[in-house]
């Protein structure tokens, strides 16, 4: 693996950037595998790097439809935070954020991971109460979080509007500072270098078109590229689980639907933090390259189609016109939607499935990105020992049936 | 932006109706089922990527319940029809969905 460095970017800059080496071999898939997952996303190729790197599996393949992080881990706005109110939720996206916290450094590549805050606002009486609620749990589960006043609201991020006259007034916030943004593309391509390096085969361009299932155990897959058997496989493929489940015969509790997101033309820095309003829905940040980037809700109607209504759009940038007067005039450059798959109670599953030896991780709903490293740390403990960690036990498709639902609807600080 | 044929109302753009998740999903008999049952019931979604029979409710118009299907793939409406209704045959039926 190249090792990037001071010297390696001088030495580099001398023959103008011209020789670098590629960062990632592109295999042509091998006959069998001890390990497939499904998805080069982010989550998957977090799976295929924590196999190799924790638990030494590396006759691993991360198969990929397109390319990788060309998915979900391409289209997010790249928010990440851990201020989740119930106890299962906070452990697992507290370990993530942990992980963050160290990993450019593991990866040996820079993430542009960027601690700026993550400010939650308050709109009226039961947001208070709610907030208050949150951030006392979250202290109780060692989160860091502050209750913020209207007025501390407006000297963190004086470009909000906190006048008592406007539609959405401001009562308050809650902030997270350990919170922030990370490049999602080289959260992508991180993985795929350092899984790479420890010898998994990234095979992109590699369809699964079927799931292989004899006695009820899983054997491989069948793809573009051909058959591929393997011992074990996960599924790991954000927008697309439903489908991948129905090739292993069964069903899951989710449903997918369209999440837009838009970026404004560049602008001077005038936002340090992430805005996030759960009463209006809309979730605003800065990029470094000065474009506001800007995220909504859902659209309701099930899809598979990458496009949602003009109108989710439209309600979402009237509230940030209200909440944020300076962008009136900002014009807004692009738009796209990603799909996501929602679970009836907001959180994701991930472990087994009614198929030995197949195992999932996916319903992250609208926010997967933050999660990226808890989510392929956990999942590649359960795929190399056959169980759960107790970080994702709580998290297993089985809570359906048994009626244990970690319900994050309206609870963890957005509305989903 | 959906264009919905409201049997009633005529066609409508979807900000004026309500979507109301998957169509013909029957309860179950109380005495006769258990937690796999219920959870089938409450929470699996067939949520197929091609046609998926849905509800909808004309939220600002007449405010009735009625079932269409749609295709997940490009949002084509195909078939509208009462709720209570067997599902019609549409060309393109098959679903890659469970």
């Amino acid at each position: 693996m190249t090792k990037f460095s001071i010297f390696s970017l001088a030495r580099n800059a001398l023959s103008h950037h011209e020789r670098w080496p590629e960062q990632w071999r592109s295999p042509a898939p091998k006959p069998a595998y001890e390990v497939v997952v499904i998805g080069a996303g982010g989550h998957g190729l977090a799976t295929a790097y924590y196999l190799a790197a924790r638990h030494g599996i590396t006759d691993v393949a991360v198969l990929e439809k397109g390319w990788l992080g060309g998915g979900n881990t391409g289209r997010n706005t790249t928010v990440i935070r851990s201020n989740y109110l119930w106890d299962e939720s906070a452990a697992l996206y507290e370990h993530a954020l942990k992980l963050w916290e160290g990993l450019a450094q593991e990866l040996n590549y820079n993430l542009m991971f960027s601690q700026r805050g993550v400010l939650n606002l308050i709109h009226n009486v039961h947001d208070l109460q709610e907030a208050t609620r949150r951030v006392n749990a979250n202290h109780l589960n060692a989160v860091d979080a502050e209750l913020l006043t209207t007025g501390q609201v407006k000297a963190f991020c004086p470009i909000l509007n906190t006048a008592p006259t406007t539609r959405y007034p401001i009562l308050g916030g809650t902030l997270q500072r350990r919170g922030g943004n990370a490049r999602h593309d080289a959260v992508a391509w991180g993985y795929a270098r350092a899984a790479d390096a420890r010898g998994v085969d990234i095979i992109q361009n590699c369809e699964v078109t079927g799931i292989d299932v004899e006695g009820g155990r899983v054997t491989g897959v069948q793809t573009t590229q051909g058959a591929i058997a393997a011992r074990k496989v996960a599924i790991v493929v954000a927008g697309h689980s439903s489908v991948l489940a129905a090739m292993a015969g069964f069903r899951l509790p989710i449903e997918s639907h369209p999440l837009q997101a838009l970026v404004s033309e560049p602008l001077k820095p005038v936002l340090h933090c992430v805005i996030m309003s759960n009463g209006v829905h809309v979730y605003v940040s800065q990029s470094d390259k000065g474009e506001l980037v800007i995220g909504a809700g859902l659209d309701p109607p099930n899809s598979y189609s990458q496009r949602g209504g003009l109108h989710t759009i439209e309600d979402q940038m009237g509230a940030l016109v209200e909440l944020i007067p300076i962008v009136s005039r900002v014009r807004m450059m692009r738009s796209w939607g990603g799909i996501v798959d929602v679970c009836p109670d907001a959180s994701p599953v991930i472990g087994k499935t009614p198929v030995e030896n197949l195992y999932i991780n996916g319903g992250w709903g609208t926010g997967g990105f933050k999660s990226t490293p808890g989510s392929g740390w956990v999942l590649a403990h359960t795929i190399a020992t056959g169980e759960p960690h107790p970080l994702n036990a709580p998290f297993a498709l089985d809570r359906f049936t048994s009626g244990r639902l970690i319900d994050e609807h309206g609870a963890a600080a957005v509305a989903h | 932006m959906l264009w919905i044929d409201c049997p009633w109302c005529g066609a409508r753009p979807e900000t004026e109706y309500r979507y109301g998740g998957e169509a013909h999903i029957a309860r179950p008999d109380p005495a006769a089922t258990d937690d796999a049952g219920w959870a089938d019931y409450l929470f699996m979604r067939t949520n197929p990527k091609g046609v998926h029979a849905e509800r909808w409710m004309h939220r600002e118009g007449c405010r009735r319940w009625f079932n269409v299907l749609r295709s997940t793939v490009n949002n084509e409406v195909l078939a509208v029809y009462p709720m209570g209704a067997p599902r019609p045959d549409v060309p393109g039926g098959e679903a890659e969905g469970g």
